[in-house]
């Protein structure tokens, strides 16, 4: 009943208080049961007023040495406690009770609404309890003049910038990380061609920087990279130690298992591949600004590559990142760790319970992504052997545009071509023991026969399919020497014929049908008994860049490619173990990578694409 | 209980003051009268026996008209009230006059001596609330006719009759010349000379009030209020406070209930005048005949003239404000000994065993601070330093000397402070602490930080890696080895070490909170009326110190321990030792709420702050008040002595800090720039550097070195105790650090010199 009050108007001119009417006062006694006359009223309604204020006043005082500004109930209880009137009960809560008017009539009230009990005794939601009150330590460092030094990386020294900088900065982060891509679009270009801005690259780096802390946000990721994208593309800028800076964020983008990949839905390789293409580029413009830099984004790569815990998106963005790094990276890391890394990879895929599914896709990624960079590293390999052979169809013009670059001498050194390794030996950056196992300090090039025969082993002709999909390496060589290379083209199998062609001098003829196997072995012979095969001058692409000119004519290597596109789902991936066709009993090592593979894909078609492999297996290496 | 002696004396005075008017008492020799009088009380009261051409004539004036037995008791109410304020000279003349013996005058405890004896002793005494009391009295006022010039005889000690005090008012005139006499004074005060008008406007406050209220009191409701409307506006700003209580008040019956006003007229309000002023306003008034403005002002007006230039508007601006005007010269002419207490030495022998023991490399360290910091405060006795036995002071303790070791071991490593060298700041936020945190108190050595929640609970947190353990209990000290070396180590529990300990007791909002010097003890004092001691070795309470009987607002523990002081809503601030379950001495005097309470670092004296906008010094010795320092606009909530005892900051609701220096009793600075009430300062441990903290989430540093060298204290301004305040607040400010949303209620500077602030998180 308290609730109820009507707060009239006083008919003074200046009011400086809220009074209650003599019309309260009367109706709340006749709701006790009391008759009061208009004089009486009148008088009480003022006592109570005066009253009321006083409690008040003294309320205030409660409130000021609870270090409050805000009035409560309590306070006001307390006044009226200490004042030996009795407290109002039933306003305890912290939050503003609503005080409602009723249209008709001036009346006002505290809402108060009936509260279900058994409701709230049957509630699911119990409240945990408020948390623990707990003490916090902020400190604020004050340099001599009294201004707040910087903590931790934030910069600080933003306030120093000039005005323009400031709102330049601020205009151009809002719309790269904003909504609207036109805004970004815009925002990217001038970012790209600004030559004004250098004072502001710390703190661009620094946004990059943040990259970590968005890593659930493909989208936020994105924009960060293409921010990284127009900061390396201005002309106007020197990147200076910065590059390290960017280079992390980017590898960040690279390796990590970013939260975003929790959802497979995320598109999160993309975004591998668009870094690992930046890494790339910006290794290539501004590598030089770093000392040591290659070395150590082959280490890390390298190390993630090793590393067995990390989730198979980090292996795949490994692979990526050796990929865009170039061919030698790939020759150097990836492919010594190949046999260490199979099994585990092997593993993944062969496990087919729903559980793996996820996994396993990942793994299909993964093997993809390997089968692109080795399949690149054959190519480019081929090709820098091919190229220093001036004679014969080493150099065939036009073909995709890799054609006309030169290998210097000992074909370490890398092509002047933009996206080798410009003059930087890999060998010379690879010192640290390797974590894949494989000694840096012994290192020596793999020939190329033997690499594809490894390669071979674990990718079968779906190594064959990807070589064919490429841009054919300086141009099909018009016919291929062996005779059973024909009938498989003929037959628009996809197939991948390397020749090895011996010398005519010596032969005249390759060797129609060399087992894989038989590879090494070939390799083997041709150092020792270099005499024997020797191939016909235009041909002699393999040897001559890697052995000393030989006395007799060395042998040459040559691929043959032909034969039908199975397209890009690495359905080549489908491999048989039985190679019944050669089995040769020299093949010691690839064979027991191959027997490992038993069934990797799916089973129902191999038996279809057996017949595929037998011819491709039947190269005339 | 206090006031009843007031109203008491003050009966008399009214009575006596009814049978002198007529012989015209002469101001100047009035003046004279006070100015012997060396003592001050606190109430501003004593001044009243003055107004008789002699105090001897006071015990005769008022002893005559009333009855033997009642006669009886009146006199030994005044003799006790004259004892308290140490006006020994009068009561020697009084019980001679009245042919007392000095076998009568038996009050209780009376050779303690001091306000604490007579506090005491009525204390007991004091059962029901003043609330209470003060309704009682209102209902005896209509039975009791309110006459003048018959004065009521009082009717006992516990029934004090505030009627009389209030039949002050009912000398009534026509209510309708009341606004034509004030607009009169004010024609003249605004005709008057630039250079006087300044200190005559001061006038118009008191007499505004006091003419209200005679017109509320006399039933002139509508007059009264025209009154109001018409006048209010012309008074200064920073009494709008109370013109919005007063304007609240229309009714006689009001004015019985309302504490404030009635310490409004029972207390003179103090004004500072020149002679060429008072004698301009003189002549005015009496030329007039203007009998009303006349009487009030020799009633209800304290004037205190001076010889000599009158003072500026700023001047007096800078010293007004105060529930009761100005303090009075006198009050504030003692000798205060703000020096330090000598350093107790400290035996080389424990030093060097302790440095050997711990580290070697130390040693030669430690003989340099010690020349330094000891040395020149050992060797030489500073002058202004009280003795050193002045009050009785704990003994050293070996613990008490092992952490001053530590803290000459810190101090050296003190980084030294100045305006181009400030300090770090490090903020304690409280989180979560829905509780609604209402004080804090950080350790002397920064290890402990203690917070009181509205929730009447005390939580204490180590800040350090180092827990928070009880002593085991009594069954488990039994079984422990009493001779190892390590026994302090093995009473304690390992298994209750946790971070912050929680201490339950109090029934209400924890106000006031402060550790021991010694880290063993931690005071609190609550809305319950209690100030409890808690044991930190045990978390448990030890003693409830029950006195005050309402909320107890602020408590402290005295630099050396054992004694610590407390005020709070009864007006009063009380002295305690820890091992006393009732005060050692009460300090009276204040007109409203003792919001702050502190203790000067030597000891003997403590300072208060109060909602009646005044600062008091009181002597711990004798329980004198020493000081009173006007200026304020605001409640005080924040009081701090500079390290070396002769500074002191004040802060309070108007956002602003005054500086004080203590010996002279002299407002020195003012610092302005906070927007909201200063809930927090402190100096830094060297003084160079004032730290600030406020509800408006900020805290500021000033430089305090430059603010008191660029006071010039001449002698003249020492003697008159009128000061040029440079205006300079924005050079002295150093630097503004805001919290995200915590209101800053304590500060503290560590022993190297680092600020700590804390505050609850206000979202």
């Amino acid at each position: 009943m308290h609730s109820i009050m009507v707060v009239g108007m006083a008919d003074r001119e200046e009011r400086r208080f809220a009074e209650v009417p003599r019309e309260s006062v009367k109706l709340m006694s006749e709701s006790a049961g009391v008759e009061l006359s208009d004089e009486l009223a009148a008088l009480l309604a003022e006592d109570v007023c005066y009253r009321l204020r006083e409690a008040t006043q003294s309320s205030s005082q409660f409130m000021r040495h609870a270090k409050r500004r805000k009035l409560t109930v309590e306070d006001f209880n307390r006044a009226l406690r200490w004042s030996n009137v009795e407290a109002i009960a039933g306003y305890g809560a912290q939050d503003a009770l609503p005080f409602r008017p009723i249209k008709e009539g001036e009346l006002f009230f505290v809402e108060d609404r009936e509260i279900n009990l058994v409701e709230l005794a049957l509630a699911t939601n119990i409240p945990k309890g408020c948390a623990e009150t707990m003490v916090r330590v902020n400190v604020s460092y004050l340099d001599g003049k009294g201004n707040l030094e910087p903590q931790g990386t934030v910069p600080s020294a933003v306030q120093t910038l000039s005005e323009d900088l400031l709102k330049y900065y601020q205009q151009v982060t809002r719309a790269i990380l904003g909504e609207d891509p036109h805004l970004m679009k815009v925002a990217l270009l001038d970012l790209q061609s600004n030559s004004k801005m250098a004072a502001l690259l710390p703190y661009f780096v620094y946004v990059i920087s943040g990259v970590k802390s968005v890593s659930h946000d493909l989208e936020q990721l994105n924009r960060l990279l293409h921010m990284v994208k127009s900061l390396v593309q201005n002309p106007y800028l020197y990147l200076g130690s910065y590059v390290r800076s960017l280079v992390s964020s980017v590898m960040y983008c690279i390796l990590e298992p970013l939260a975003a990949s929790i959802n497979p839905l995320n598109d999160h390789w993309t975004l591998r591949d668009y870094a690992a293409l930046l890494l790339s580029h910006i290794f290539w413009t501004h590598g030089d600004l770093v000392s040591g830099l290659y070395h150590q984004i082959l280490l890390s790569l390298q190390k993630v590559l090793s590393d067995p815990v990390r989730p198979l998106c980090s292996h795949y963005g490994a692979v990526v990142g050796l990929h865009a790094l170039g061919w030698k990276a790939v020759e150097r890391v990836l492919y010594p760790h190949l046999p260490a890394y199979w099994s585990n990879l092997q593993a993944v895929l062969d496990d087919y319970s729903v559980s793996n599914a996820q996994v396993k896709a990942d793994g299909h990624k993964v093997y993809g992504a390997i089968l692109v960079a080795v399949e690149r590293l054959l190519k480019m390999k081929a090709l820098s052997l091919s190229l220093p052979a001036e004679r014969g169809f080493g150099a065939q013009p036009g073909s995709g545009g890799v054609a006309g670059f030169r290998v210097s001498s000992p074909g370490l050194s890398p092509p002047p071509e933009p996206l080798s390794e410009a003059a930087l030996g890999i060998a010379s950056h690879l010192q640290g023991p390797g974590g894949a196992g494989t000694p840096w300090e012994d290192w020596t090039p793999v020939p190329l026969p033997a690499m594809y025969c490894e390669l071979y082993s674990f990718f079968g002709d779906s190594l064959a399919v990807r070589l064919s999909t490429g841009p054919s390496l300086g141009g099909c060589p018009p016919s291929p020497p062996g005779p059973a290379a024909n009938p498989d083209t003929a037959r628009k199998m996809p197939q991948l014929t390397a020749n090895l062609n011996v010398s005519p001098r010596q032969d005249g003829s390759p060797r129609p049908e060399p087992a894989p196997p038989s590879l090494a072995a070939t390799r083997r012979n041709s150092s020792s008994r270099p005499g024997q095969r020797s191939v016909g001058p235009s041909r002699d692409v393999f040897p001559k860049a890697r052995f000393p000119p030989p006395q007799a004519g060395p042998p040459a290597f040559s691929f043959l490619i032909g034969g039908r596109q199975t397209g890009r789902r690495c359905q080549g991936r489908r491999f048989q173990t039985s190679f019944s066709p050669a089995p040769p009993p020299s093949s010691a090592p690839p064979r027991t990578y191959a027997h490992k593979l038993p069934v990797i894909g799916r089973v129902g078609k191999p038996l279809r694409r057996w017949t595929c492999s037998h011819y491709s297996l039947h190269l005339p290496l | 209980f206090h006031r009843l002696f007031i109203l008491l004396v003050h009966a008399h005075f009214i009575s006596k003051m009814a049978a002198v008017q007529d012989g015209q008492v002469d101001l100047e020799v009035e003046k004279k009268e006070i100015k012997t009088e060396t003592s001050n009380d606190g109430s501003g009261n004593n001044n009243a026996n003055s107004s008789s051409p002699g105090s001897t004539s006071l015990g005769a004036t008022s002893k005559s008209p009333t009855g033997p037995a009642e006669d009886q008791q009146t006199l030994l109410a005044v003799l006790q009230f004259l004892k308290r304020n140490k006006l020994n000279e009068s009561v020697d003349i009084l019980r001679r006059e009245a042919g007392l013996s000095v076998e009568i005058d038996d009050s209780p405890g009376s050779a303690s001596g001091g306000a604490g004896s007579g506090g005491a002793s009525n204390s007991t005494v004091d059962g029901g609330d003043t609330n209470s009391l003060l309704s009682r009295v209102s209902i005896a006022i209509p039975a009791a006719p309110a006459v003048t010039a018959a004065p009521v005889p009082p009717k006992g000690l516990d029934q004090p009759d505030v009627n009389v005090v209030l039949s002050a008012y009912s000398q009534q005139g026509d209510p309708d010349l009341y606004p034509l006499y004030y607009n009169g004074l004010k024609k003249f005060i605004e005709s008057v000379l630039d250079c006087h008008r300044a200190e005559l406007s001061q006038v118009f406050y008191p007499l505004f009030v006091h003419m209200y209220l005679e017109l509320v009191y006399n039933n002139h409701e509508v007059e009264a209020k025209q009154f109001f409307e018409k006048f209010s506006g012309d008074q200064e700003c920073y009494y709008a406070e109370d013109l919005r209580i007063l304007s609240g008040m229309t009714k006689k019956e009001h004015m019985k209930g309302n504490e404030t006003m009635l310490d409004f007229r029972t207390s003179k309000f103090v004004l500072r005048i020149s002679r060429d002023s008072y004698q301009l306003l003189k002549r005015h008034l009496q030329e007039r005949q203007n009998n009303q403005i006349w009487n009030i002002i020799q009633e209800h007006l304290y004037i205190d003239i001076f010889d000599g230039m009158p003072r500026s508007k700023s001047q007096i601006d800078a010293m007004s404000g105060s529930l009761a005007g100005e303090a009075k010269r006198d009050a504030n002419k003692t000798k205060v000994f703000y020096g330090l207490l000598k350093e107790p030495e400290i035996e080389v022998p424990l030093d060097d065993e302790d440095e050997e023991a711990e580290n070697e490399e130390g040693k030669p360290k430690k003989k340099k601070p010690k020349k330094d910091s000891m040395g020149s405060k050992s060797k030489k006795q500073d002058p202004n330093a009280p003795q050193q036995t002045r009050i009785p002071l704990p003994e050293l303790k070996d613990s008490d000397k092992l952490d001053k070791i530590m803290n000459m071991k810190e101090a050296a490593k003190k980084i030294r402070l100045g305006s181009d060298n400030l300090p770090s700041i490090c903020f304690y936020t409280f989180l979560n602490a829905y509780q609604g945190l209402t004080a804090v108190d950080i350790t002397d050595d920064s290890s402990l930080i203690a917070g009181g929640f509205a929730d009447s609970t005390v939580r204490v947190w180590s800040v350090t890696p180092k827990k928070l353990r009880r002593v085991k209990s009594a069954a488990d000290l039994s079984n422990i080895d009493k001779e190892s070396d390590d026994v302090l180590e093995r009473i304690m529990d390992e298994k209750t070490a946790s971070e912050s300990k929680i201490l339950y007791g109090h029934s209400g909002p924890v106000y006031g909170i402060s550790f021991s010097p010694d880290r063993n003890y931690l005071l609190s004092s609550s809305e319950d009326g209690t100030v409890r001691l808690w044991s930190l070795q045990t978390f448990t309470c030890l003693v409830g110190y029950k006195g005050h009987n309402y909320p107890v607002w602020d408590t402290q523990f005295s630099p050396y321990g054992y004694y610590f002081v407390s005020g709070g809503h009864d007006r009063v601030a009380r002295l305690w030792a820890t091992d006393h379950y009732q005060p050692l001495r009460m300090f009276a005097g204040h007109l409203a709420d003792v919001t702050c309470t502190r203790f000067h670092p030597n000891s003997n004296y403590v300072a208060t702050g109060s909602a009646d906008r005044t600062i008091r010094l009181w002597d711990v010795l004798n329980g004198n008040c020493v000081r009173i320092l006007t200026g304020h606009k605001g409640p005080i909530h924040s009081l701090a002595f500079s390290p070396n005892g002769k500074f002191m900051a004040s802060g309070a609701t108007d956002g602003r800090v005054l500086l004080w220096d203590i010996g002279h009793g002299l407002m020195i600075g003012e610092l302005k720039g906070h927007t909201d009430t200063i809930y927090a300062l402190r100096f830094s441990r060297d003084g160079e550097i004032l730290a600030s903290g406020s509800m408006d989430n900020t805290v500021k540093l000033w430089d305090t070195l430059k603010a008191f060298d660029d006071v010039e204290l001449d002698d003249f301004t020492a003697a008159t105790g009128h000061i040029h305040l440079p205006e300079n607040s924005q050079e002295l400010l150093l630097g503004s650090y805001t919290t995200k949303s915590t209101p800053v209620i304590h500060l503290h500077f560590t022993r190297r010199n680092l600020l700590l602030a804390a505050g609850a998180y206000n979202p």
